[in-house]
């Protein structure tokens, strides 16, 4: 049964590496690094979560699409991610409460998807080069061309991704906390989760987002309780401007990172960032947290590192380490209210180990000792 | 945390017999148990009754006790080993319910020994129905309304505030046992009646029908440090109302999005830490409503279980023996994945595949039992698949499970049925309904209308529906390469196209290699490929493959290292079933390890999750795929084994004997031609010419007017069977020709190919197993075993006592000197195991099987010697004089191995033995004398030994004379005698004192009321035949559900009597396995 050419899709990688398969997406042609993520379940969230910019994302598990798409499970108003590479998708979207299929959803999206990939040979491929640049398309199916093309794309190296996904200003998160007299955050958007500001708000916040560009000046004058700095696509070096306005707040006000926060907050206290072989994406990382010596199962999506080492004095203490590769997964300032994690407490998707650290962020903004 | 230094004896309770609900899983994770313990340098004390397990081998733990695992056995245990703590969560029910009955009467306090993993009181809140509710209540989360009644009378008020369709649960019961749905008062009266006899603490829990809704399941561990991990998430294709080990189930989870998925983690965990597991492995279920989404937990197991060795296969997380290590004291983090090596335990295994596990039934087996799938378990197996998409891993599924199919459908097995029975097939579930929806979507049925019959989910329909659309197109089709890959993606097997496309399997399998079409084996890593893995644990799967542009060669590197010397592959059993069960299992681990110990490379291939030989650390490479000539085939290419081992996993390898050797793959051990020899009914009656042996007179039919004219030349009783049967599938004995025709009417459908085997019954006559290993110079006679009952009852269900006990000298002498004939004759390489049949000193022979047999783990425990491993290291070149093995060994003991049967399973079906076998499991009774390892087999097979009450006899004229006997014997004993009115005339008039009762239709109260008043003990009843039979099962049957002990035959009344006897005198003593094996004379193996 021969697929007629319309339906067909290419993804082309720089190595040389190109598979064949069924666009079930957008038609068009994108370029983007290639990862894997391992989650089994919450590929909307995925999709949605604006970390993925410049990424072509395949999932590691086969079947993709079962449960649909739904209104309530984005992490952001519309897809993210460059392109979607998948073994097999649904023809049905079986779950009470899905609105539409992910097929019909990417192509509203006008995201290119492709299916029928060994997304697993895939993976082994991407785990022993590390992160590849790729394209996707169905409109030129010439593997040499693509794999051209693939080479000659920017890749993610030094690239500030952030300004395509920050929001323009500053705005005040639609969702209130119950009760009176809430703490107010002022969150850095990067690229932020909408489940981060959910979380936020369940913890008893008043959320402003405000954008990457803005001014410690302008922070100042939000009067926040607390400042926060969300997740994000890309190089954190590629954003000295958000790197010299945290240095500034330092001090003046609890200060929480998540993922490219976390990043940022170590660039700011003089840290150095590195890019990770293939990174760390997937819902089932086994986090340790030092002083307590019990582990969380983590959902993560980072390509960069931070190691407190390189952090000039000794006022950072590393607080979380991940036990599969013994990386960096949180710290904190031995003197002031400042701690960040690399991985996502809010999850979505992923496990809820981790939520704890919304809460001892609101007592850090209490004034509550670190609980 | 660091282990533990405060302990240093530690006693883990196996699961005794398999029985339905509870199978070889418990082997796989007690043997993990025992040596993740002694690796950490614990001294192990095992107490199993079922010897034909790997972890009852003496090696496995510093002392085993094969005695009864019931309360009173393993206190004595307790009370001669002292140990430090005991580990109750790995050995099923049985385990955890002997762990508590010792717990709550104070033994384990009175000897100090600490439960570890779980202690009793987190068992019984996850136990205790209404315990359980009300801590998950108490956490906020979510139940069915129910109530708890411990009465008749109870139950009806809680039913009539819940309404119907209620459902009701036995409490302590296995696999749901006595439960089931009531739609109405009278089913529901029968149900709760059913229910509270069977209950431990007759306590029935009444609950809200979730029938129809989703079904999941956690497997969830937690350690000492309070983390806790989600090992394997899975769902049911069949929604609630069947019992979960009857379902078809599918890891992981598919149908719920990441909000859904987490919120039922989050639960899982609120609940272990709510009843308070401290350490191991839970299974927690929870019920999904489709359309709203309402959540309830429906119940946990405090312990590793069934569905955790499936996780563990799943996803290559060896949950017991993490288990075990967490029960001493290790957290999660400290300890090694083994299948990465290189990250820790503490993590959630992601799954890049799909795996289905499906049941196997035996319904065959018994007529007359209700078919229908509810919440008490039927199946007796289960075989697992992995595939990279459901489709795939469902059809490879189906093919697993030994049943005769290729697939789903398109395979010509599939009955035409009328829609209207389509319908009444998908409302209802049973062991059919895969097949029948796919003749549903063929026939047209709207996908609404089975959706509605089925409520199954409808992404589980629609991939079901998938395939069907795919053999409709392959159908229409001529054969063609994208075509035919695109088929093995949707898990098509060579034998489907070959249906489809009319042609031989062979020949489409060498189109599909001549167009390069061959499967790639993926690995079960536990993390997607994030990691390497280092653990080779595989599946088949068709991917196509990327296009290199460039020099630049990405070549995945699936399998790197260097190989060793010598590969051997071993073929397995596939699922358990009612004829081949866990000794087969048994037979390849142990060859397993022989090969491993003499440095060979060994590869395993096998369906069943339950098993030991499905453990990746039990051979070098595992391949979990099913046992069909196309999978064998493509594992051999890949392999190029230099010796594959079939005579271990019973009839599912031998069936491929001859197609394996015509395609040239190396085969080693005795040749497939003799097993031909063996099972040719001409071959055979020339091969025992030859040896100037005896069997009994036979002939070959045809069809029915055939079998008739033998059978006036043999005379009557005959016993009629298909050629080439397992388990004694429709094997009877024959009285008349009436019943020969009926027979015929149904015999020419069980097996169209096949002819029908006509023998002369020796009525009365003592049948007689032997095992046998030879290397094709030297034979030696493993062990003798004759049964207990005569011969026509199968040997799978016989009792059998070691060394004989009845038989003279010059008998045993004929029948040595028969074996070694019939082992040099057939030039046997391994094991074999030949049937006689002693009458009036007459040694004839009935059957001769060169493989493993049923009985070989028993003999090997018997005599301390492992003969599958003697039998490995023939096949692989060795002699049995180098091995030093070239004398039988006498045992200064007696051995008992009695049969487990699930009738309690099966309401109204009989209970009489026969030549169709119909037991699931065994049990090992050794002691000094016949009578104590008699009487402790009957307690080790939870039958009721009476020492004193009353017995009810009622026997057939034939037996009246050995009645008689029987009845002088039970008196003197102090029984009452009680019987209807023929018995009971007969034997009063022998002098004894015998109180009589109304048959049924004599008028009331008649025996049954006798029965149901609970005043008899024990009932001696022989089959009379048609006559009676319908009153006579009627009394059986009671029999069952009231848990009276119920003897069908003279000699096992016989038999009972002399045990119950040795009790009276003295009761019993436990000793260990390695004590009774000092007893022998020394053998020297190596």
């Amino acid at each position: 049964m021969a697929v007629s050419d319309a339906n067909k899709a290419i993804l082309a990688l720089e190595d040389g590496t190109v598979f064949r398969g069924e666009s079930f997406g957008a038609p068009g042609e994108v370029a983007g690094e290639v990862i894997f993520n391992t989650a089994m379940t919450g590929y909307q969230e995925i999709l949605t979560d604006p970390s993925y910019k410049g990424q072509i994302v395949t999932m590691t598990t086969p079947l993709i699409g079962n449960t649909g798409v739904n209104s309530e499970d984005a992490e952001s108003p519309k897809a993210q991610t460059e392109g979607f590479v998948i073994r097999a998708l649904s023809p049905v979207a079986s779950n009470w409460r899905t609105q539409q299929t992910l097929g019909e959803w990417l192509k509203q999206n006008g995201t290119v998807a492709i299916q029928g990939v060994d997304t697993r040979a895939l993976t082994n491929l991407l785990r022993e080069k590390g992160a590849l640049k790729g394209i996707l398309s169905t409109v030129d199916l010439d593997p040499a061309r693509g794999v051209n093309k693939a080479k000659a794309s920017p890749g993610l190296a030094g690239r500030d991704l952030v300004k395509e996904v920050t929001c323009k200003k500053a705005t005040p998160w639609p969702e209130k906390p119950a009760g009176t007299n809430p703490l107010h955050v002022v969150a850095v958007d990067c690229g932020m989760k909408a489940h981060i500001a959910r979380m936020l708000v369940l913890s008893g916040c008043r959320v402003t987002v405000v954008p990457a560009t803005v001014k410690a000046e302008e922070i100042a004058e939000l009067k926040a309780d607390g400042l926060f700095l969300s997740n994000g696509p890309g190089d954190p070096e590629g954003m000295p401007y958000l790197v010299s306005t945290v240095k500034r707040c330092i001090g003046r006000m609890p200060l929480f990172g998540i993922c490219l926060g976390h990043q940022i907050l170590g660039l700011a206290l003089g840290g150095k960032s590195t890019k990770l072989k293939f990174g760390h994406h997937g819902a089932n990382h086994p986090v340790l947290e030092l002083r307590t010596g019990k582990v969380e199962i983590t959902s993560q999506n980072h390509g960069f590192s931070v190691d407190p080492a390189t952090i000039p004095g000794n006022d950072i203490e590393l607080t979380h380490l991940n036990l599969n590769d013994k990386t960096c997964e949180g710290m904190r300032h031995k003197r002031l209210p400042v701690f960040s994690v690399q991985y996502h407490p809010e999850a979505s998707p992923g496990p809820h180990d981790a939520r704890y650290l919304f809460e001892r962020f609101v007592n850090q903004m209490k004034g509550k000792a670190d609980s | 945390m660091p282990k533990r230094v405060d302990l240093h004896k530690i006693l883990i309770i196996g699961s005794g017999p398999i029985i339905i609900g509870q199978a070889c899983e418990f082997d796989y994770s007690g043997t993990q148990a025992c040596k993740a313990l002694r690796e950490e340098g614990y001294s192990v004390v095992l107490v199993n009754s079922n010897p034909a397990t790997i972890m009852t081998d003496p090696e496995f733990a510093d002392r085993t006790y094969i005695e009864p695992v019931t309360a009173e056995a393993v206190e004595k245990i307790i009370a001669r080993e002292k140990p430090d703590a005991l580990l109750p969560t790995l050995g099923g029910q049985t385990a955890l319910n002997v762990a508590m009955q010792l717990s709550e009467s104070g033994v384990l306090e009175r000897y100090g020994v600490e439960m570890i993993g779980a202690n009793a009181e987190a068992i019984r809140k996850a136990e205790v129905r209404e315990l359980f509710k009300q801590t998950v209540l108490s956490c906020g989360l979510d139940v069915l309304r129910s109530g708890v009644a411990h009465t008749l009378e109870e139950a009806k008020q809680v039913a009539e505030q819940i309404g119907f369709p209620a459902v009701v649960r036995p409490a302590f019961t296995l696999g749901g046992t006595g439960g089931g749905i009531a739609y109405n008062w009278d089913e529901f009266q029968r149900i709760a009646e059913a229910g509270l006899s069977l209950s431990r603490v007759s306590e029935v829990l009444i609950e809200e029908s979730a029938e129809g809704w989703k079904e999941f399941e956690l497997e969830v561990m937690r350690d000492r440090k309070d983390n806790v991990v989600i090992i394997c998430s899975i769902e049911n294709l069949d929604p609630m109302g069947v019992h979960t080990g009857d379902s078809i189930t599918v890891a992981p989870v598919q149908t719920l999005t990441d909000r859904e998925y987490q919120a039922m983690r989050n639960e899982a965990i609120t609940v272990i830490r709510a009843i308070g597991v401290e350490t191991g492995g839970s299974n927690i279920q929870f019920a999904v409503h489709p359309e709203t989404g309402r959540r309830v937990v429906i119940e946990m197991n405090p312990r590793v279980s069934r569905s955790s060795a499936l996780a563990s296969k799943a996803t290559g997380f060896p949950i017991a023996k993490i288990a075990a290590k967490l029960a001493v004291g290790y957290t999660l983090d400290e300890l090694p994945n083994d299948i990465t090596r290189k990250t820790p335990a503490c993590f959630e295994p992601v799954l890049d595949y799909c795996v289905v596990k499906i049941p196997r039934w035996a319904f065959e087996k018994f007529p007359g039992a209700d078919p229908t799938l509810t919440v008490q378990m039927k199946s007796v197996g289960e075989a697992m698949s992995i595939g990279r998409t459901f489709k795939e891993a469902l059809q490879k599924g189906l093919r697993s499970l030994e049943i005769g199919r290729a697939g789903l459908g398109a395979d010509g097995k599939d009955l035409s049925i009328s829609e209207e029975e389509m319908r009444r097939k998908l409302r209802t579930p049973n062991a059919d309904r895969i097949f029948v929806l796919r003749q549903a979507m063929l026939a047209g049925l709207p996908e609404e209308e089975i959706q509605r019959l089925t409520r199954i989910d409808p992404w589980f329909l629609r991939e079901i529906r998938q395939i069907v659309e795919l053999e409709q197109e392959l159908q229409g089709a001529r054969p063609e390469k994208e075509l035919l890959f695109k088929a093995k993606q949707y898990g098509f097997s060579d034998r489907q196209l070959a249906f489809l496309w009319g042609k031989e399997e062979m020949e489409i399998r060498r189109l599909r290699l001549s167009w390069g079409i061959r499967p790639l084996f993926y690995m079960v890593d536990t993390c997607a490929a994030e990691f390497e893995a280092v653990t080779p644990y595989y599946y088949s799967t068709y991917e196509r493959a990327p296009e290199i542009v460039g020099s630049d060669h990405p070549g995945a590197r699936i399998n790197p290292g260097t190989l060793p010397l010598k590969k051997i592959m071993i073929l397995g059993g596939g699922p358990n079933r009612i004829g081949q069960g866990i000794e087969f299992d048994y037979c390849c681990v142990r060859a397993v390890f022989a090969l491993r110990e003499a440095g060979i490379q060994t590869i395993m291939v096998n369906s069943n999750p339950e098993t030991v030989s499905t453990d990746y650390d039990t051979s070098d490479v595992l391949y979990f795929e099913p046992l069909t000539l196309e999978d064998v085939l493509n594992i051999v290419e890949r392999e190029k084994p230099e010796g594959v081992i079939i005579q271990l996993g019973g009839q599912t390898p031998l069936n491929l004997a001859l197609a394996l050797e015509r395609e040239g793959v190396p085969i080693i051990g005795t040749a497939p031609e003799a097993t031909d020899r063996a099972e040719d009914r001409k071959k055979f009656s020339r091969l025992i010419d030859k040896l100037g042996l005896k069997q009994p007179p036979n002939g070959t039919a045809m069809e029915t007017e055939e079998a008739i004219a033998i059978a006036r030349k043999l005379t009557y009783p005959v016993l009629v069977r298909p050629s080439y049967v397992l388990g004694g599938r429709a094997m009877e004995i024959i009285y008349d020709e009436e019943g020969l025709r009926a027979y015929m009417a149904k015999a020419v459908r069980v097996a169209p190919e096949h002819p029908i085997l006509v023998d002369k019954f020796l009525e009365e006559a003592i049948e007689v197993d032997v095992d046998v290993v030879a290397d094709g110079e030297t034979a030696v006679i493993g062990g003798i075993l004759e049964h207990v009952e005569e011969a026509g009852v199968h040997s799978g269900d016989a009792a059998m006592v070691m060394p004989p006990h009845t038989l003279p000298p010059a008998v045993i002498e004929e029948i040595r000197r028969a074996s070694h004939q019939l082992a040099r004759e057939l030039d046997v390489k391994g094991l074999m195991n030949i049937q006689f049949a002693v009458k009036e000193s007459e040694v004839y022979v009935l059957e001769v099987n060169p493989r493993a047999s049923r009985t070989v783990p028993f003999v090997s425990k018997a005599i301390g010697v492992p003969l599958v491993k003697l039998a490995a290291q023939v096949m692989a070149g060795s002699t049995l004089q180098e091995l030093g093995f070239t004398k039988e060994v006498p045992i200064p003991f007696t051995c008992v191995k009695e049969s487990v049967f699930p009738f309690s399973r099966f309401f109204g079906v009989d209970i009489i033995l026969g030549p169709e076998m119909k037991s699931t499991g065994e049990v090992m009774g050794i002691d000094a004398s016949f009578g104590l390892a008699f009487a402790k087999s009957q307690i080790a097979a939870y039958q009721k030994v009476p020492l004193e009450g009353t017995v009810f006899v009622s026997v057939k004229d034939k037996d009246k004379p050995a009645a008689l006997e029987i009845a002088r014997r039970l008196q003197r004993l102090g029984f009452k005698l009680v019987s209807t009115r023929g018995t009971a005339g007969f034997l009063r008039k022998q002098g004894l004192e015998v109180a009589e009762v109304m048959k049924i239709h004599e008028g009331r109260p008649d025996v049954l009321d006798f029965l149901r008043n609970s005043k008899v003990d024990l009932i001696i009843n022989t089959p009379a035949g048609k006559a009676t039979k319908e009153d006579e099962t009627r009394i059986r049957s009671l029999a069952v559900t009231r848990g009276i002990p119920c003897v069908t035959t003279i000699p096992g009344a016989n038999a009972l009597i002399t045990g119950i006897a040795a009790l009276r005198e003295r009761g019993y003593e436990v000793r260990s396995l390695q004590e009774w094996h000092q007893q022998i004379q020394p053998v020297a193996v190596s």
